[in-house]
């Protein structure tokens, strides 16, 4: 015997049905370090409105949020920040790693900048460009929402398997101990370099 | 020749030469005698030529420089504000403890800037009230500035705990 429901009432999986509904409030964590944060500020604005897709809720508090955006490059120093930021993040979330330079350090490959966000962190949408477009950002976003939709479930089981290291392998970062420069030096008063 | 000069030349006669180039006036001090003449010789400068203003510190590693002597040196910039003269003032130190008295006592300005050049080249300031690094975090333990430290560092950046997504 066939039941029969009323118009009103649906059926769906809750682990599907969790996702759809958090897939359209991804609310963001602006971390927004350089020139990205100005294209993601553009973003938010009315001509490219990512309003439409459920994500203007920018909070600058980070148990408020669903998604971290990484928007610019982040230094040695900041590193320690992000990660308590993130850490503070209540579950489920995502994090979006945003430009050249959070995904790979870009340009800057230098003392003090980190080659990578995920060489610390679990990233989940990558966006290329320097500064990547408001479109792509939004691209990102619904990359993400499809994500959430397909992966998703209600008490968050499939973060649980994901315990292992997933940035870059890592780079062959010391140089060798000839490749240092040192000078013998020519200095009136015995200079020698120290090798730091 | 600028009247301050004059000034300079009778009282530390021999401990210092200068050059110019366009408006630029400077005054080098070498590494022997800087720790014991610069403090003296800045005191005058602020006291007697009128110079009130000290509008810069910054630091130079000469390592490799064609023809240079001494390694490190500070560059203190001060104006008159009155006249609107300027004078550079060039301290040289060597490895391998750079060490020149501190400015801070005559220009409470001198505080951050010599933390800076503490912090990038490793010169010390004796009697900096606060002498400790202002841009790099504080374990840090290279000098960044100096000419012999390699560009991308010797895998400072990548001394961080990795947080997996199970565990965060
Ligand atoms: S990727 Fe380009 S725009 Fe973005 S932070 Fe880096 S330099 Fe700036």
């Amino acid at each position: 015997m066939a039941l029969k429901l009323d118009d009103n009432i649906f059926i769906a999986q809750l682990d599907g049905l969790a996702s759809w509904v958090r897939k359209n409030s991804l609310w963001p964590m602006p971390f927004a370090t350089a020139c990205c944060g100005i294209e993601l500020m553009a973003t938010a604005s009315s001509r490219y409105d990512i309003a439409r897709f459920g994500s203007e809720a920018m909070r600058f508090s980070p148990r408020q949020c669903d998604v971290m955006i990484v928007a610019g490059r982040v230094v040695m120093k900041m590193v320690p920040v992000m990660q308590r930021i993130w850490l503070q993040m209540s579950e489920p979330k995502w994090c979006i790693s945003m430009g050249a330079c959070a995904s790979s350090g870009g340009v800057f490959d230098t003392y003090s900048v980190v080659q990578g966000i995920d060489r610390f962190l679990p990233v989940d949408v990558y966006v290329p460009g320097c500064p990547p477009r408001p479109e792509q950002l939004i691209r990102a976003v619904l990359d993400l929402q499809e994500k959430v939709q397909r992966t998703g479930t209600i008490n968050a089981r499939e973060f649980r398997d994901r315990d292992h290291y997933e940035g870059p392998t890592p780079l062959a970062t010391e140089l060798p101990v000839e490749e240092l420069v040192v000078a013998p030096g020519n200095y009136r008063t015995g200079t020698r370099l120290r090798l730091n | 020749m600028p009247a301050y000069l004059d000034v300079l030349n009778a009282k530390f006669p021999n401990a210092f030469t200068t050059s110019a180039f366009r408006d630029n006036q400077r005054v080098q001090l070498d590494a022997e005698t800087a720790p014991r003449v610069l403090f003296p010789l800045l005191r005058t400068l602020k006291e007697q030529c009128g110079f009130d203003m000290l509008f810069e510190v910054g630091g130079i590693d000469y390592l490799h420089y064609p023809d240079a002597v001494d390694r490190y040196c500070v560059v203190y910039g001060v104006l008159n504000t009155t006249t609107g003269e300027r004078l550079f003032v060039k301290a040289f130190a060597n490895d391998p403890d750079p060490v020149l008295p501190s400015a801070v006592p005559l220009w409470e300005g001198a505080n951050w800037m010599e933390r800076e050049v503490f912090d990038m080249y490793g010169i010390a300031f004796t009697d900096h009230p606060d002498l400790r690094r202002i841009l790099m975090p504080e374990e840090y333990t290279s000098f960044p500035l100096r000419k012999d430290y390699p560009l991308r560092g010797h895998g400072e950046r990548h001394n961080f705990q990795h947080l997996t997504r199970a565990e965060s």
